[in-house]
């Protein structure tokens, strides 16, 4: 029984001729699943991903001791079956540690996106859709925030700002949206020149609504591989912060910041700096996997 | 036609595309033989008429796959060549003239010196014997002024100087056999004609053997000896050129034929109306 | 390239050309200004925004107000801001960017000693970038969807995602500690310091213009680890434009062109498609040198290296705003700087936009 709706619903989903736009749009991303399917590596990313959130999200149940209390008998301890990543110089269990830092690592990434990828396509797509001088001055203020390297830039405002990790966040989107907002504008150029806009004019559309419902759900599929590579960059900036003492401050279990801290023991006590960063490398290569394999199949037109 | 032996013989040359979506079959069961004359082969776009030049040259991009009952060079084997051989007989023995000149010649290199590289791929040649060759090339090709053409970029050239350079390219290692793809179809009506008239010309005079092809019948027609009508991979009819104007010949025609005939709009005969092809799948049975 | 050995001989037949390059190049400078600005007004706010008042800074916290106000007018935090701002820009062009508070040193001076061992270290790792990169790049072109592909796709990804201060301290750790094939943190080992004059400031240009070639060795052992590891950055970066501009290239048809010629495989991928490549190519390698000047401020943190990224990042630590601003401008001076000098190269190397 549940075979044969499994392949209705199949053949409902692929049909070629949708009878409303919801199959329609339904219908495109199974496609888009199908091929996504397709990429082991892909799919090696996504796993990666939900990995990250499901251990974010059960981090009490997961993590065998608390991330912050000290326990000064227990320092510095090698890997064993009590500690699997062994202790840091304050005697905190490192696996619970990182366990907790995915939170730290998720917030991060999810506010700066939140924050820059609507703030960038808001301004690619008004100075690809209206040009002229608007678009000239909003691509020079562009211009200069890409003419900064990215790290240093970020590193002035959080010197500016204050150490921690709000501003720390603020900082990288100060420097993130740039890239979001020439990615839209070369979008939106294309797109407003072609008929359907067109159309959308003629029937009275206001341009508000043209911007809001045609352009820019046209530059999501772009917006979105973006994103996802960025988000990698993303946790790599902000573990540099962190690593520089300038990202979350003590005792929060930020991955960069317990590098730092095992910086001083690195030849004695290997086990201290070595995990947390494994913890930033798999996790940013589940980004970068992921986004990889979403560009094969959403950015192919 | 003289007696000797012939420059190609092909027999059952297919080539599969082995594509994730199934087996694309651009050429299926070609067969001809060559000899010193001018070969038409006409067909739509995507009859495999390309195709047959680029697996003749072994050009075949990656998943497609060449296979032939017989493919014969001057007696030799093709189908029993390693790569490095038939690259050898490229250029030196078979070459082709491409589409469009704008696309088909290095954008970051001066026209001579890719006209100097062909020469000295096959010649143990000096770079100023290759020069002089180059030069000498360029005259046969009918360039005013060599010396100045040499050093330009191909951007610097026009469309019709652009194909004489690539003639000269193609021709300067002296091959015996000539693939003309569409050579003319990229350029303006008015440096069509000099171009054709160039390569008949060189080919005449050195008593090569030509591949003409080309979707303009009229062009074939006039051009060459016989003319082979390809559809969907496959040979429809093999005739000589002067029957395709021949208006006693058309009950023999094969029925694609005579509809790319029809499509021919004709100044003499106006129509208000032109035919539109039929193409019957039983054809590729 | 090409420029060079190219006879005038077709020169004289495009009289345009001066013109557009004049146009071209007055566009590149308008945008330089213009963005030059731009930099200035972002230091000059950050410098503002700053919960740190400069006055008290100078004065100490106990200050009496008359002495406060003296100081504050002295600074000409009185004016208003677009005068101040004006002020501000006359200072920088006239190279000064203030005095470090940490190293009672103009600016200037201190950016001017540190500055060589960062171009050492992110010229080391560009070329290391290059030389694997590019041949990876071409393999993984050349054998599209095959498994060549694979693996550079996967040093490209990993190289994408490895916090960069992580890997040092690992390399450290294993080559190092460990293995001790190669010299830990700092630029030359202590017995070597001050031996050799400084004259370009990069010590192993320095130890061989003397023949102090233990020196030199000692410099290179200190030096290749890093370079190694901001290599690993470039080489991901690099290998992966590479390969997507060989790409292109291969399927253009002047590379059918050359085969029908009998040109071989090899000088089809190198001389031919490479060439073309090698257009957009410098573009990257170019930006790929800017990240590793970027890359370096971590970089150099983890190996005592004594360059500009050390230097804003100890800056940073005591709360140096002058040396925070003044190596900020300078990075993003440099950066503005290879971006007019790519621009212009790239227009040299191609004979279409020439």
């Amino acid at each position: 029984m549940s075979d044969t709706s499994s392949t209705g619903l199949h053949a409902w989903l692929i049909s070629d001729s949708p009878e409303s736009r919801r199959q329609a749009r339904l219908g495109q991303l199974y496609r888009q699943w199908l091929a996504f399917k397709r990429n082991p590596m892909a799919v090696a990313g996504l796993v990666i991903i939900v990995l990250l959130l499901l251990i974010a999200a059960f981090a009490p149940l997961i993590a065998p001791f608390d991330p912050i209390a000290q326990a000064l008998d227990k320092r510095l301890l090698p890997p064993s079956a009590t500690n699997w990543f062994g202790t840091d110089a304050l005697g905190r269990d490192i696996f619970s540690r990182i366990v907790y830092g995915t939170r730290i690592t998720l917030v991060i990434v999810l506010l700066v996106v939140v924050t820059v990828g609507p703030f960038g396509l808001l301004i690619g797509a008004i100075s690809g859709y209206y040009g002229g001088w608007v678009d000239r001055l909003l691509m020079r203020i562009t211009d200069v925030f890409l003419a900064f390297p990215r790290l240093v830039l970020a590193l002035a405002f959080v010197a500016a700002l204050g150490p921690g990790i709000v501003n720390a966040i603020i900082a990288i989107a100060i420097t993130t949206w740039p890239p979001y907002a020439r990615v839209a504008r070369a979008e939106t150029m294309v797109i407003r020149n072609q008929d359907y806009i067109a159309a959308m004019r003629l029937q009275g559309a206001s341009q508000a609504r043209i911007i809001w419902k045609h352009v820019v759900p046209m530059c999501m599929s772009s917006l979105i591989v973006r994103t996802t590579f960025d988000m990698a960059g993303i946790i790599l900036t902000a573990a540099g912060l962190g690593f520089l003492g300038l990202g979350a401050q003590p005792p929060m279990p930020e991955w960069g910041a317990m590098i730092s801290a095992g910086r001083e023991q690195i030849f004695d006590q290997w086990w201290v700096a070595t995990f947390p960063g494994i913890a930033i490398c798999i996790v940013a290569l589940g980004f970068n996997l992921l986004g990889d394999g979403l560009r094969d199949v959403m950015d192919a037109r | 036609m003289t007696s000797e032996q012939p420059l190609l013989e092909i027999d059952n040359l297919k080539v599969d595309f082995h594509t994730p979506t199934g087996i694309v079959r651009a050429v299926r069961g070609l067969s001809f033989t060559l000899g010193r004359e001018r070969l038409g082969i006409v067909g739509e776009s995507g009859s495999g008429k390309s195709m047959t030049g680029r697996a003749i040259l072994d050009l075949i991009p990656h998943p497609g796959i060449v296979s032939a009952d017989r493919m014969r060079f001057r007696g030799q084997d093709l189908t029993a060549m390693d790569k490095g051989a038939r690259r050898k007989l490229r250029g030196r023995h078979i070459s082709m003239v491409m589409q469009d000149p704008k696309f088909s010649l290095n954008p970051v290199e001066t026209v001579g010196s890719q006209i100097a590289e062909a020469y000295r791929i096959h010649r143990k040649a000096g770079p100023r014997e290759a020069r002089e060759r180059s030069l000498a090339m360029l005259e046969q090709v009918q360039i005013r002024e060599p010396a100045r053409v040499y050093d330009l970029y191909p951007h610097e050239v026009s469309g019709g100087m652009g194909q004489r350079v690539m003639i000269a390219m193609m021709l300067i290692a002296e091959p015996e056999v000539l693939i003309a793809d569409e050579p003319t179809s990229a350029l303006d009506v008015t440096v069509q004609l000099q171009i054709l008239k160039i390569l008949d010309d060189l080919v005449t005079e050195r008593g090569m053997g030509l591949i003409f092809i080309s979707h303009d019948l009229h062009l074939v027609q006039s051009f060459c000896d016989r003319v082979i009508v390809m559809y969907g991979g496959k040979v429809m009819e093999t005739l000589p050129a002067a029957e395709l104007a021949d208006p006693a010949a058309r009950s023999r025609r094969h029925p694609y034929t005579l509809g790319l005939l029809e499509c021919l709009p004709d100044l003499d005969h106006p129509r208000a109306k032109l035919a539109t092809l039929n193409r019957d799948p039983a054809w590729l049975a | 390239m090409t420029a060079v050995t190219q006879a005038p001989t077709g020169k004289a037949a495009s009289p345009g050309r001066l013109g557009r390059w004049g146009r071209a190049l007055s566009r590149e400078l308008t945008t330089v200004v213009i963005t030059m600005f731009g930099l200035l007004l972002v230091t000059f706010f950050i410098a503002r925004v700053i919960p740190i008042d400069p006055v008290l800074a100078v004065v100490g916290d106990n200050a009496k107000p008359e002495t406060y106000e003296a100081a504050r007018i002295e600074l000409g935090l009185d004016k208003p801001l677009w005068q101040q701002f004006a002020i501000y820009i006359g200072k920088v062009f006239t190279g000064n960017l203030g005095t470090s508070v940490l190293t009672s040193n103009p600016v200037v001076e201190d950016i001017k000693r540190v500055f060589p061992a960062t171009l050492e270290l992110a010229t080391l790792g560009t070329l290391i970038g290059v030389l694997i990169g590019v041949p990876l790049g071409i393999l993984a072109a050349v054998n599209q969807g095959r498994w060549q592909d694979q693996v550079a796709r996967v040093v490209g990804l990993v190289g994408y995602s490895v916090p960069v201060f992580w890997i040092g301290l690992m390399a450290l750790l294993l080559f190092y500690a460990k293995l001790g094939w190669v010299s830990g943190p700092g630029r030359i080992s202590v017995v070597w310091q001050d031996i050799v004059t400084t004259r370009t400031g990069v010590i192993m240009i320095d130890a061989a213009l003397e023949g102090e070639w233990e020196a030199f060795w000692d410099a290179f052992s200190h030096l290749i680890l890093p370079a190694l590891v901001l290599g690993l950055l470039s080489v991901a970066y690099i290998s992966r434009m590479t390969r997507s501009f060989m790409i292109t290239e291969l399927q253009q048809q002047y590379v059918i062109a050359a085969r029908v010629k009998g040109v071989s495989e090899t000088a089809v991928i190198w001389r031919h498609a490479l060439r073309n490549a090698a257009v957009p190519l410098f573009t990257v390698i170019a930006l790929s040198y800017m990240h590793l000047l970027e890359g370096s401020v971590l970089t150099e943190t983890i190996f005592a290296w004594p360059g500009l990224g050390r230097y804003l990042t100890n800056a940073l630590l005591n709360a140096d705003m002058n040396a925070v601003l003044g190596g900020t401008l300078v990075v993003g001076v440099v950066f503005i700087a290879v971006n007019l000098l790519t621009d212009i190269i790239g227009r040299l190397a191609d004979p279409r936009v020439r």
